[in-house]
């Protein structure tokens, strides 16, 4: 390996260490990471009527998208606020690395938090498993994809945390409403079937009945096919953004 | 290694904020192994200059090369050469003093046990050591000013970038980091540092950029600034006995001002009519009761040199 390209990954997991040391427990990121879909999920699930085990893919769906996606919003503008941004670019970490470092740490936040709630689902719920290949890879691909979501949003140049997750949240509300994430694709009426295909969510919820044996709606490989092309505009477009706006926030 | 006479070249550079011209086209050479100073008021534009240096942001037009590679082309190989203290405080706050230190070593690609023994001979330096675990939120304004200089030389630069490194700290704070200054410049680390603090500038610096409203007014070492401005040289002499009559024609004198019971002297050459004063006093029977000369104060230069544009 170069030894650029050591330095790089070096540079990139120093800067995911340091968000996962410094941002994890800020109140923020815990309220709309965590307790913000926690509500969400049991406004929804709540009195109706279905088996717990049997929305465990829907909570899972709605903690990936909203888990990876808080924590992009809250670091970029602290760390601009703080000027700590303007410090990491003397040194010889790029914009992109400091981006990719700042998306693996919320990937890494949205793994373990899903993580967790498929280990209680399957092993205290009795939710069970079909294909654990197709879950584990769903894990993994939605985690990326929406950590780099969180992170495009956080390429609008301000400095208040606030501003960002405001903007966030409204785009990633109607987003849930449109993804099937409590109501399966098959059941929602034809418009919001037809507009169902334009939220990543779908196709993850999707895949993630699929791996938990509850039916799905499209076929397994369509499902990763447009969930990798999301994964990988997402993040695309994060390192784009950013090395757009960076020079903005100094 | 990369072999380079010449720390720091700019040529042309410029940057504009919207209608501000914030840099106008500057040049200017800095000479391994010396203080540079970069002084100059307030929105002079040396924080802009300092950050197109360290690759914050580049600038609109115009070359740079440091440690002899081209800043804009060969990123990453300058970059690993300079150390930054960038002109706000900005450590983590909620990272501790060494975990702080070690990420930045993480950016140089640095990590290991020698790494943290350097960290903690750093923290000795600036006097942190037992606060090693503490996190910065605790620390005061100089603390933490401390912290960011040694974040800065974790990686041991060969050039290192100060911009006002001193300002709003308390007197042995700002001796301390004086020192800290010479003694690693005496080790051979070149420093460019950025104040407005006329006195630091004179005392430290090898040589001294004056910039104002973007530009470089003057570049030269500070005696020479100084003595660019003759005029306002004099010797200062005052006298035991009753008022010499010798004061007129003295030669190297071009004019006397009486002042109290002092005389004041201006001349091209104060040493010279030093000289010639005792002399004449010695051969009187006036008696000396002091005599000094009055070199044109750096700050005299400064003042000059920044407001000659301002009409
Ligand atoms: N990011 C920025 N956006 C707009 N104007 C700026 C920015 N940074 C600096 N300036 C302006 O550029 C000028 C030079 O600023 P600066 O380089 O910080 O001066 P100094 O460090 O000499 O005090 C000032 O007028 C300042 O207001
Ligand atoms: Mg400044």
């Amino acid at each position: 390996m170069s030894n650029t390209i050591k330095l790089r990954i070096g540079q990139i997991l120093a800067i995911a260490k340091k968000d996962i040391k410094i941002y994890y427990t800020e109140p923020p990121i815990l309220i709309f990471g965590i307790l913000f879909p926690a509500f969400l999920f049991m406004a929804f699930a709540l009195g109706k009527n279905i088996p717990f085990k049997n929305l465990i893919p829907g909570l899972l769906g709605i903690s990936l998208f909203f888990t990876g996606s808080s924590v992009g919003p809250y670091i970029t503008p602290w760390e601009t606020n703080t000027k700590t941004l303007e410090r990491l670019l003397t040194t010889p970490g790029s914009i992109s690395v400091i981006v990719i470092g700042d998306i693996l740490a919320a990937f890494y936040f949205s793994l373990g938090i899903s993580g967790l709630i498929a280990f209680t689902g399957i092993f205290v719920f009795g939710t069970g498993v079909a294909n654990i290949a197709v879950l584990l890879s769903t894990l993994f691909l939605a985690s990326f994809c929406f950590a780099g979501l969180g992170t495009i949003f956080s390429s609008l140049p301000t400095d208040k945390p606030s501003n960002v997750m405001m903007l966030s949240n409204l785009i990633r509300l109607p987003i849930i409403f449109i993804s099937g994430v409590f109501v399966p694709v098959s059941e929602l009426p034809e418009w919001g079937q037809i507009l169902s295909r334009f939220s990543p969510v779908t196709y993850v919820t999707d895949l993630l009945r699929f791996a938990l044996g509850q039916g799905h709606y499209f076929a397994l490989s369509i499902n990763l096919i447009i969930l990798s092309i999301f994964t990988i505009l997402f993040l695309l477009i994060a390192v784009l953004l950013h090395r757009k706006t960076f020079i903005k926030r100094i | 290694m990369n072999n380079y006479k010449n720390s720091v070249i700019v040529k042309n550079m410029s940057k504009a904020f919207g209608q501000l011209q914030a840099v106008d086209n500057i040049s200017f050479h800095v000479h391994k192994g010396e203080i540079f100073g970069f002084l100059g008021p307030n929105g002079a534009g040396k924080t802009t200059s300092v950050r197109m240096l360290t690759g914050v942001f580049p600038p609109d037009t115009g070359q740079i090369y440091i440690a002899g590679y081209n800043l804009l082309d060969q990123t990453l190989a300058a970059k690993m050469r300079i150390g930054v203290a960038p002109e706000s405080a900005n450590a983590y706050l909620d990272l501790t003093a060494l975990e702080n230190i070690l990420f930045m070593a993480e950016m140089y690609g640095l990590s290991g046990k020698k790494i943290r023994k350097r960290a903690e001979e750093l923290l000795n330096i600036f006097n942190l050591l037992d606060r090693k675990n503490d996190k910065i939120k605790q620390f005061s304004k100089g603390m933490r000013q401390k912290m960011i200089l040694c974040m800065a030389l974790i990686n041991e630069p060969e050039i290192l970038f100060l911009d006002e490194p001193t300002s709003g700290l308390d007197v042995q704070s700002r001796y301390l980091i004086r020192n800290i200054i010479k003694d690693l410049n005496q080790g051979g680390t070149t420093i460019f540092l950025t104040t407005h603090n006329i006195n630091e500038a004179n005392k430290l610096c090898d040589r001294i950029a004056i910039m104002n409203k973007g530009e470089i007014a003057a570049i030269d070492s500070p005696e020479n600034l100084k003595n660019t401005f003759v005029s306002s040289q004099s010797v200062e002499v005052s006298f035991k006995f009753g008022s010499p009559n010798f004061l007129d024609n003295l030669s190297y004198a071009n004019s006397i001002e009486k002042r109290g019971d002092k005389y004041r002297l201006y001349s091209d050459e104060p040493g010279q009519l030093a000289m010639k004063l005792i002399e004449q006093v010695k051969s009187s029977n006036l008696g000396l009761n002091s005599i000094r000369t009055i070199g044109p104060e750096l700050e005299e230069v400064f003042i000059k040199l920044t407001e000659e544009k301002k009409e």
